[in-house]
């Protein structure tokens, strides 16, 4: 792999000694498909790269709570409203697990707040799309932590020590939130004419908007090359995406609905699953902000936020008290 | 980073940063699991206990804060931790000769 030579992607500056040793070490350690640890010296553009990516996983967690928090006080049963809670709780956490390990790359909690609340920072674009029904609840379970998981997995191997170690502790606790959506489908599935449809319609909704979380086109994706050679990235989106619909495929079968993607097939050929073209003009769309539920979600982060204001004085007043108190005594 | 830059506009910044370490059961060492935020020692274990034990991960707590820790240097690991090679006689791998007797 003689391109990692050039992983800094800044060779054409000229390097102090203590840079030239330091990439000399980070090539070294990425050769050998090792791990790169904070403290460790490592090329500006790979600390860049990894910050984005993280804190967008990151702010895609938290921004990711909305659409199932909706239907929290609607759940149809004491139990579906339990798994609900449980489930948007661990999205809090996977959150802050990412928060704090994009922190060890030196970018601080309150800026990548702020980044996020100003509008700069991106997140999913899958969370843009509102939740109109229980069944949504079951789809998005299955197709969206689904394609989460397909995604995040390889991710436990990247190059970045704490991301990595971040991902195998969240792809833990994802496995369930799959399977409550599917089960949710499931039962809507043995059910009425009426709930089988509406089970029906979420995942037409949501299938190819959970196809396109795993980006665009590798031939469009211009990170995808060095992120690759860094170890980030261990998979082509593409590749991905077409391994996740070959499991949803068969899965859906259980369920006794469709797919609604008439181009669907398995390729012997080239063992690959074909799927239909999707709308990357739409995806962009909303990507930047015009999606179906963008200014929405973005509302309702700021006002948490402020509406959270008073409990974080009180802590901090409470701290300051504390320790006052201690200096006396 | 001192207590009073906690500010009082609602803001977190300067809550200082918590290692946490779990202990996942009785007869185990407390394990790294993660840091977080918190404006004090006591709230940084109960965030920790909804943050990291949500599954039963644990039976016991560590926080300490982040600054407080103190690194090796990771330049100069090769220094640090060179005194252990070339002695092999440290590991009972390197006594071959009485391989074979039992309970050795
Ligand atoms: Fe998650
Ligand atoms: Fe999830």
């Amino acid at each position: 792999m003689a391109e990692q030579t050039t992983s800094g992607g800044h060779l054409s500056a000229v390097l102090s000694p203590e840079d030239e040793a330091g990439q000399q070490r980070f090539d070294a350690i990425i050769e050998q498909d090792s791990r790169i640890e904070p403290r460790d010296w490592m090329p500006e553009a790979y600390r860049k790269s990894l910050t984005r990516q993280m804190s967008q996983h990151a702010h895609s967690e938290i921004i990711g709570m909305q659409p199932e928090a909706n239907w929290i006080t609607r759940a149809p049963s004491l139990k579906r409203k339990s798994i609900l809670i449980a489930k948007v709780q661990d999205e809090a956490g996977h959150g802050l697990y990412l928060y704090s390990s994009t922190e060890t790359l030196g970018t601080d909690r309150d800026t990548l707040n702020d980044q996020l609340m100003s509008g700069r920072a991106k997140y999913s674009s899958i969370f843009n799309y509102p939740a109109r029904t229980w069944a949504d609840m079951g789809a998005i379970g299955w197709l969206v932590d689904g394609a989460a998981i397909a995604n995040q997995v390889p991710l436990c191997r990247a190059s970045y020590g704490p991301y990595g170690r971040a991902m195998v502790r969240i792809c833990k606790e994802e496995s369930f939130h799959q399977r409550q959506g599917f089960e949710i489908l499931l039962e809507l599935a043995n059910g009425t004419e009426a709930q089988k449809k509406m089970a029906q319609d979420a995942i037409d909704r949501f299938y190819a908007p959970a196809l396109m979380m795993f980006g665009p086109s590798d031939n469009d994706s211009p990170n995808s090359k060095q992120s690759m050679a860094w170890n980030v990235k261990r998979f082509s989106n593409d590749d991905l995406r077409q391994r996740f619909v070959g499991m949803i495929a068969e899965q859906v079968k259980v369920l006794g609905l469709t797919l609604p993607d008439p181009e669907l097939r398995y390729d012997e050929e080239t063992g690959q699953w074909i799927h239909m073209e999707l709308d990357w003009d739409e995806f962009n769309r909303v990507i930047k902000g015009g999606g179906p539920c963008n200014s929405q979600r973005m509302a309702r982060r700021r006002e948490a936020h402020e509406e959270g204001a008073w409990v974080r004085e009180a802590a901090s007043a409470y701290a300051r008290k504390q320790q006052m108190k201690e200096q006396v005594a | 980073m001192t207590m009073s830059n906690t500010s009082n506009n609602g803001s977190s910044a300067g809550w200082p940063l918590w290692e946490v370490f779990v202990r996942s059961s009785r007869g185990l060492s407390h394990v790294h699991a993660g840091s977080l935020h918190a404006p004090d020692a006591e709230m940084a274990v109960r965030n920790a206990r909804d943050l990291y034990t949500r599954r039963n991960e644990g039976v016991s707590l560590w926080v300490v804060r982040s600054e407080d820790i103190l690194t090796s240097d990771p330049d100069a690991k090769d220094a640090m931790f060179e005194s252990p090679k070339g002695k092999d006689y440290r590991h009972a791998t390197y006594y071959t000769k009485s391989e074979g007797v039992k309970h050795l």
